[in-house]
């Protein structure tokens, strides 16, 4: 084996390791999507919960995908959760579109639904939404549920 | 009776103090080859040489075994989540356990006992031919020459044999779920898309690799460096290499996971 033989066999071995991590990069992976969101404009959103939101969650819009969330902070002014969102700069939302937790399936991942407005004045970088509905809680769901059985029980 | 306490007690520290002057002497060992491995990247060829013989010559034994994980991880999956009427999320199950445990970890696995049990007999048996001494003779520095090279090979091969482990193992799995079982194609590679992280999952998953690749190489140049001049010492080191690294990769996996993945 001389030393161009080792030189080609190696290249072709290195050329397939780096083969490999871009195909689990690109194809495996989501980094085609992170890439494409390079230009994206932040809005925030307060919530009075938020259940099991994670940062990365995607941000839809009429089922599309518009962005990520990108931070969840605790403000602790108004007791509420503050979400940052990423939204991509190929889509604007109008001033008064609203922002609510929903969850995919039944058993699915949360993501936040951005639903589009009628006002004419569009959001912009670093604006707060101001119509938000947080996350059904399936304990409270059942809580009050339970309650209203119980009232109408009294009742009789 | 209290001299064979005593001599119970003799009999601990000895073995305590041979662990940890050998402990030391692999450490020592360690720093040595780093600080001398200039010579390594001087001459490449010599790198080149073991990538051939640490990677290249791996490569089969991986692309083999990673077909066949990622194929069973896909019969497995499809089986078990088909009860939950999820069958599509099997791309996501079959990516997910490769790219955080079973392609690093089976990769490291395989490395140890195809190239880590090579280059300890390898090194053992210069020992013992005294080829090392008659290096030395020369003004040769053996660590330079010799363990250099063989390190830098090894940690460079093992994250791009465990990388193509996952990417071969993910097209067993697609295989076996979209071609033979008849799983939607689109819904597979959208879920896994959604699913794996390029942070989370793929750069800790080469994380994990290149943390193997250093222990499988240190150990085994070790168990090759320290062996006994003799048959019965280079096939008793070649078995320790395998043995100890199969451990520390399995150690290390868990302390890995442990610091990566607690805050998901």
């Amino acid at each position: 084996m001389n030393r161009t033989m080792i030189d080609l066999w190696v290249g072709i071995f290195v050329a397939a390791g780096i083969v490999a991590l871009m195909v689990l990069a690109l194809k495996v992976g989501n980094a085609s999507t992170t890439l494409n969101m390079g230009d994206t404009y932040r809005v925030y959103a307060q919530f009075e919960n938020i259940g099991g939101l994670k940062p990365r969650a995607p941000v839809k819009s009429a089922g599309v995908l518009v962005g990520r969330v990108d931070e969840i902070q605790f403000d602790s002014k108004t007791f509420t959760a503050r979400v940052t969102l990423n939204v991509d700069r190929r889509y604007l939302f109008p001033k008064d579109s609203s922002v609510s937790i929903l969850t995919s399936g039944l058993l699915g991942e949360q993501y936040v639904g951005l639903e589009a407005g009628g006002d004419d004045v569009m959001l912009k970088d670093g604006e707060t939404v101001k119509l938000t509905q947080s996350a059904v809680v399936l304990e409270k769901l059942i809580g009050q549920f339970l309650y209203n059985k119980a009232a109408e029980g009294g009742s009789k | 009776m209290p001299e064979r306490i005593a001599g119970y007690l003799r009999g601990i520290g000895h073995q305590v103090v041979g662990g940890l002057w050998r402990l030391g002497y692999a450490s020592r060992f360690f720093a040595l080859t780093l600080l001398r491995s200039a010579v390594s990247f001087r001459r490449f060829h010599l790198v080149m040489r073991e990538l051939y013989f640490a990677g290249v010559l791996s490569l089969i034994i991986i692309v083999v075994s990673g077909l066949f994980v990622g194929m069973v991880l896909g019969l497995q999956g499809y089986e078990t989540l088909q009860k939950y009427g999820a069958s599509d999320a099997v791309g996501t199950l079959v990516a997910l356990s490769l790219t955080r445990e079973l392609g690093p970890v089976v990769a490291a696995l395989l490395f140890a006992s195809r190239a880590g049990s090579a280059m300890t007999a390898e090194i053992g048996l210069m020992k013992a031919t005294e080829q090392i001494s008659a290096m030395e003779m020369m003004a040769v520095d053996p660590i330079a020459r010799v363990v250099g090279p063989r390190f830098w090979g090894g940690l460079i091969s093992m994250p791009l044999l465990a990388a193509i482990f996952s990417a071969v193992g993910v097209f067993g799995g697609y295989l076996i779920a979209v071609v033979m079982i008849g799983v939607d194609a689109g819904a597979f590679w959208s879920q896994m898309q959604n699913a794996v992280d390029l942070r989370q999952d793929i750069v800790n998953g080469v994380i994990k690799s290149v943390v193997f690749g250093v222990a499988v190489t240190a150990i085994a140049l070790f168990e090759g460096y320290d062996a006994p001049p003799t048959a019965e010492g280079v096939s008793g080191a070649t078995t320790r290499t395998v043995v100890t690294s199969s451990l520390a990769i399995l150690g290390l996996d868990f302390v890995l996971t442990a610091l990566m993945f607690t805050g998901v």
